[in-house]
């Protein structure tokens, strides 16, 4: 089946079959490997997206049933080679080992951000709990999250 | 962990998706926010031969509270009830019981009405829709009907919907005056499921508690005592055991999290 797909403000075309899954799209067929596939069932977020400007997991998600939709990938943070303030903080305050999760962290943080703009401690936990992270133990991403959102 | 390939047509229509189910029948699984459908299908648990998908059927986008309470189209995401401010003056229960549900990333996708029509007995909105009494209404090309709560959940997974049908709407009854409500479970880890739940209601004449995750269907007890009714919640359910808690485990926590509910709505 044929989906358009506006992926980072351009626009992308694909020929797929109806069980592809929005995540595998992303990355065999537009190239985008930046999101990244953990758990494959929506439980650990590494592959999370924003899809109209909302986080949610592409791989629960087909890329026929998201046809003409905007879709943001962590390739669409940074703007003019700067890093985003959310991808600054985060390496500021190392709030990445491995680096696997991270694209998934970073989308839903600029999202929660955006819905909140001044987290308290509790509300950066709570942004951040359909995230799993194996290295950090999350107290660097907690803090990344407060220091995007700035003073 | 990919889907089996699948027969894939997107409504643009409440007509055009009663009339593909009412040809294809029992073949077509209908696909709202799919974040219980996906992982089925990619774990292979589930492996219907043709998905309809209705997530373009915008006009059933709406959460609309009336007096009477709160309706809920097919394609209303959680999130959306989870921020309409009128639903939560209308019905406090909503928002707290939808703030259990996983986490804002899978709430931005799931649907409230999928939530029901998917019977998972884990699950927190069936139970709430036990406990208030409200109802589902469903469409086929053969007309529409409303189904009570207490004749909609039949089993684990398993609701009245015939394969032609699509329930198109939830009502959730308004609370009532003089009344309050509550919701509070176990789970493991946040966001996951509960391996116990209960959510209560109390007015001056009726004391009612629905307990989920303990019965293949949310169980409802009235209680008439309430100083009874952690004894009253252990004697009625008869919980499986499972990898995440063993029967006696699950009964205990009926008893704690019943007298914890009616302590919170009262």
């Amino acid at each position: 089946m044929k989906v358009r797909l506006v992926v980072n403000g351009v626009p992308h075309d694909a020929d797929v079959p109806a069980r592809r899954l929005l995540s595998d799209c992303l990355r065999h067929d537009l190239r985008l490997t930046g999101t990244h596939v953990g758990c494959e069932h929506g439980v650990c977020g590494a592959c999370t997206v924003l899809l109209d400007g909302r986080p949610v997991r592409s791989c629960l998600l087909l890329a026929v049933s998201v046809d003409g939709q905007e879709i943001t990938t962590v390739e669409g943070l940074a703007h003019d080679g700067a890093l985003s303030p959310v991808q600054q903080a985060f390496a500021d305050c190392h709030a990445l080992q491995c680096g696997f999760c991270t694209p998934g962290f970073l989308t839903t943080i600029t999202a929660g951000l955006r819905d909140n703009p001044h987290p308290t401690e509790d509300d950066a936990r709570e942004m951040i709990a359909g995230n799993l992270c194996r290295c950090t133990g999350y107290q660097n991403i907690v803090a990344a999250v407060l220091k995007a959102a700035g003073p | 962990m990919k889907p089996p390939s699948f027969e894939y047509s997107r409504a643009s229509s409440l007509d055009e998706a009663l009339a593909v189910l009412g040809e294809l029948g029992d073949e077509a699984k209908v696909l709202a926010g799919g974040q219980s459908l996906m992982p089925l299908l990619s774990m292979r648990l589930a492996a219907p031969r043709h998905l309809v998908d209705i997530n373009r059927l915008s006009e059933l986008a709406y959460v609309r509270t009336t007096a009477e309470g709160v309706r809920v189209g097919a394609t209303a995401r959680h999130a959306d009830l989870e921020r309409d401010a009128d639903a939560a003056r209308s019905q406090p229960l909503l928002v707290r019981a939808v703030r259990l549900i996983a986490h804002p990333t899978i709430r931005n996708r799931g649907t409230v009405v999928g939530s029901l029509a998917h019977a998972d007995p884990a699950a927190e909105l069936p139970a709430v829709l036990a406990l208030l009494g409200g109802t589902v209404r469903v469409a086929s090309v053969r007309g529409t009907r409303e189904i009570p709560a207490r004749e909609f959940f039949l089993g684990t997974f398993e609701s009245a919907l015939r394969p032609d049908e699509l329930a198109v709407e939830a009502f959730f009854p308004a609370l009532r005056p003089g009344a309050r409500t509550s919701i509070v479970e176990v789970a493991r880890r946040h966001g996951d499921y509960a391996l116990c739940g209960v959510c209560a209601v109390r007015s001056p004449d009726r004391v009612r508690v629905a307990l989920l995750s303990v019965a293949p269907t949310p169980l409802v007890l009235d209680v008439p005592d309430v100083a009874g009714a952690a004894e009253l919640a252990r004697s009625s359910v008869d919980p499986t055991p499972d990898i995440h808690a063993s029967a006696e485990y699950r009964r205990h926590l009926a008893g704690v999290l019943t007298e914890r509910a009616l302590r919170e709505a009262a």
